[in-house]
């Protein structure tokens, strides 16, 4: 569906992204996740054909985005980090002409645009002037003049942004209906989010690619293997001890507990847990709980943040660009 | 219906559904009509197609000035309000998005020059006029519009925010203006050739005086071509930044 080869964007002399590679199949529903300033949002403008790459070649379905942005934009819906509404105009209106210019005109407009507001739950405001709409119900429009065309790639530039709870988790389920019909690329700095919504993770850092993968594929990979915690009655030193000559672990915490426990926690790289266990009793110590820990997504990402945070040289200006397409050198 | 009307169509609602368009429509209206009784029909008795000319030119003026008024939000306001995206990823082209607007500000502008006709039908009370007269010189105001107005979405293509989008088309007519002046100045064959830049001593006193010529219809319609053109180059530019 998408292919992002060797992909980078200026601003001007600043660096927003570097060197982008990435695939995304049809139907994937994928999440971008990073910082503030991690070249998320230009990622996806770049994406829906927004922006041009300063370097390197983006193609959707096949086609490029230099060369055919008006063919691709058929099949897109885009929805940036401020909804694109129009204040003075009704919900009904705002969608009629979203989708006017999508191509959509007579009894096939009227279909989608009930769809879209049925999908989005906007029939109780399809009359009301949009500057008076709650900023919940504002998201919600700007997802349905998205989706009005049916567009079979579906990219939202932080859809949860400023909603509270209630309307996190109906904008969740949205998301969740929408998810099989279109390829759906979202972004977001809210961890949770990216977990409960998407089938795969793009971490961003510092306009690159920091780490992809699933969940599990990002825990596994970025935490070198499994995490143990230990519940042991006995001495704690004598438990650092047994645990320092097992094959594997590492990162060994002790850490006193009440009624004579001692709480451990190792990294386990390739070792068996139970060489663990076996270690402990041939120390004579008690083995009452050993339990393995997720490191949760949340410590990838930091992780991730923590060990890319080393200084970067200097950005340099780009080359002169693609030699096969229109190029643009960014200003030093 | 084309992406050309589809965009008119909404640009000449959002005139008419905040105060803007009113406004707009109402200052050049009240100040055409202030100008009308003080300087076309006062400083004593005048020959009527006197007072129509005097008319005519003073209301080039406050056409510019509705011009730029009408054309500074067109981009400017979209592009900081962040509307201009939805156009801009969707399958429209530039040169619709820019053409779509022109038109849109152009039917409020003829419809507010053409509600001044009044004016000139007061004439007949104590004078006359011939109708071919104030055809022309209606012919005329409309192209001073349509030209500043193409200037003016130019600016508004240009700038970040309104009040530069108002410099900018107030800059761009007043370097038309100048070429007048210029022309007195610089010896012919060059000065001769910067007058046919004039936008209005040179090509709007002919329809001002009831004359209506291909030379000032053909200069009128590559000013608003060129500057239209010019717009939307820079739109489409705007990817690259």
């Amino acid at each position: 569906m998408i292919v992002v080869d060797n992909v980078s964007k200026y601003y001007g002399a600043h660096r927003a992204v570097t060197d982008l590679s990435f695939e995304i199949g049809q139907g994937e529903c994928v999440g971008f996740l990073g910082l503030n300033g991690a070249g998320k949002s230009t990622t996806l403008r770049l994406l829906s054909c927004l922006l041009l790459p300063t370097s390197g070649r983006i193609s959707v379905r096949g086609l490029d985005v230099v060369e055919n942005p008006h063919e691709i934009r058929r099949f897109i819906g885009y929805l940036p980090d401020t909804p694109p509404l129009y204040a003075e105009m009704t919900v009904d209106e705002y969608l009629a002409f979203a989708g006017r210019i999508r191509g959509l005109s007579g009894a096939e407009l009227d279909k989608q645009r009930d769809r879209s507001r049925g999908l989005c739950g906007l029939q109780e405001v399809a009359g009301v002037p949009i500057g008076t709409l709650s900023h919940g119900y504002r998201q919600r429009v700007g997802i349905a003049q998205a989706i009005i065309h049916g567009p079979s790639l579906l990219i939202l530039d932080e859809p949860i942004q400023g909603l509270d709870p209630v309307q996190i988790v109906e904008m969740r389920k949205m998301i969740g209906e929408l998810r099989g019909e279109h390829t759906i690329l979202l972004s977001t700095h809210i961890l949770t989010e990216i977990e409960q919504t998407c089938d795969r993770i793009l971490m961003m850092h510092r306009g690159r690619i920091a780490a992809s993968g699933t969940e599990e594929e990002l825990e596994a990979r970025l935490s070198q293997g499994r995490k143990l915690q230990l519940d042991v009655r006995g001495d704690g030193d004598a438990l650092r001890t047994a645990l320092g000559g097992v094959e594997g672990a590492s990162a060994v915490e002790v850490e006193a507990q009440e009624e004579g426990l001692v709480r451990a926690t190792l990294q386990l790289g390739e070792g068996a847990p139970e060489q663990v266990s076996r270690a402990v009793v041939e120390a004579g110590l008690g083995l009452v709980g050993m339990q393995t820990v997720s490191t949760g997504l949340e410590s990838v990402f930091l992780e991730l943040s923590d060990t890319r945070t080393a200084p970067e040289p200097p950005p340099e200006a780009p080359s002169p660009g693609r030699a096969d397409g229109p190029t643009k050198e960014a200003s030093t | 219906m084309s992406n050309v009307g589809i965009i008119a169509r909404r640009e000449l609602a959002a005139y008419f559904r905040t105060p803007s368009g009113y406004l707009i429509a109402a200052a050049t209206l009240l100040v055409q009509g202030l100008l009308f009784n003080t300087r076309a029909l006062g400083g004593g008795a005048k020959l009527s197609s006197q007072v129509l000319m005097d008319f005519l030119r003073d209301s080039s003026g406050t056409t510019t000035v509705c011009a730029v008024l009408l054309a500074m939000r067109l981009f400017a306001e979209e592009r900081q309000s962040g509307t201009l995206v939805l156009l801009h990823t969707s399958p429209v082209r530039e040169s619709e998005i820019v053409a779509g607007k022109f038109l849109s500000a152009f039917v409020v502008l003829a419809a507010v020059t053409l509600a001044s006709l009044y004016l000139p039908a007061l004439i007949f009370v104590n004078g006359k006029v011939s109708l071919g007269h104030i055809a022309g010189g209606y012919l005329g105001l409309l192209c001073v519009g349509a030209a500043t107005l193409s200037l003016g979405v130019l600016g508004s293509a240009m700038a970040k925010n309104q009040l530069m989008a108002g410099v900018l088309a107030a800059v761009f007519i007043f370097v038309l203006f100048l070429c007048w002046a210029m022309a007195r100045v610089v010896d012919p064959p060059l000065g001769t050739v910067i007058a046919h830049f004039s936008l209005y001593e040179k090509h709007f006193f002919p329809f001002m005086r009831g004359l209506v010529q291909l030379s000032d219809l053909v200069y009128y319609a590559s000013v608003v071509y060129l500057a239209l053109f010019a717009a939307t180059r820079v739109v489409q530019s705007q990817r690259w930044q």
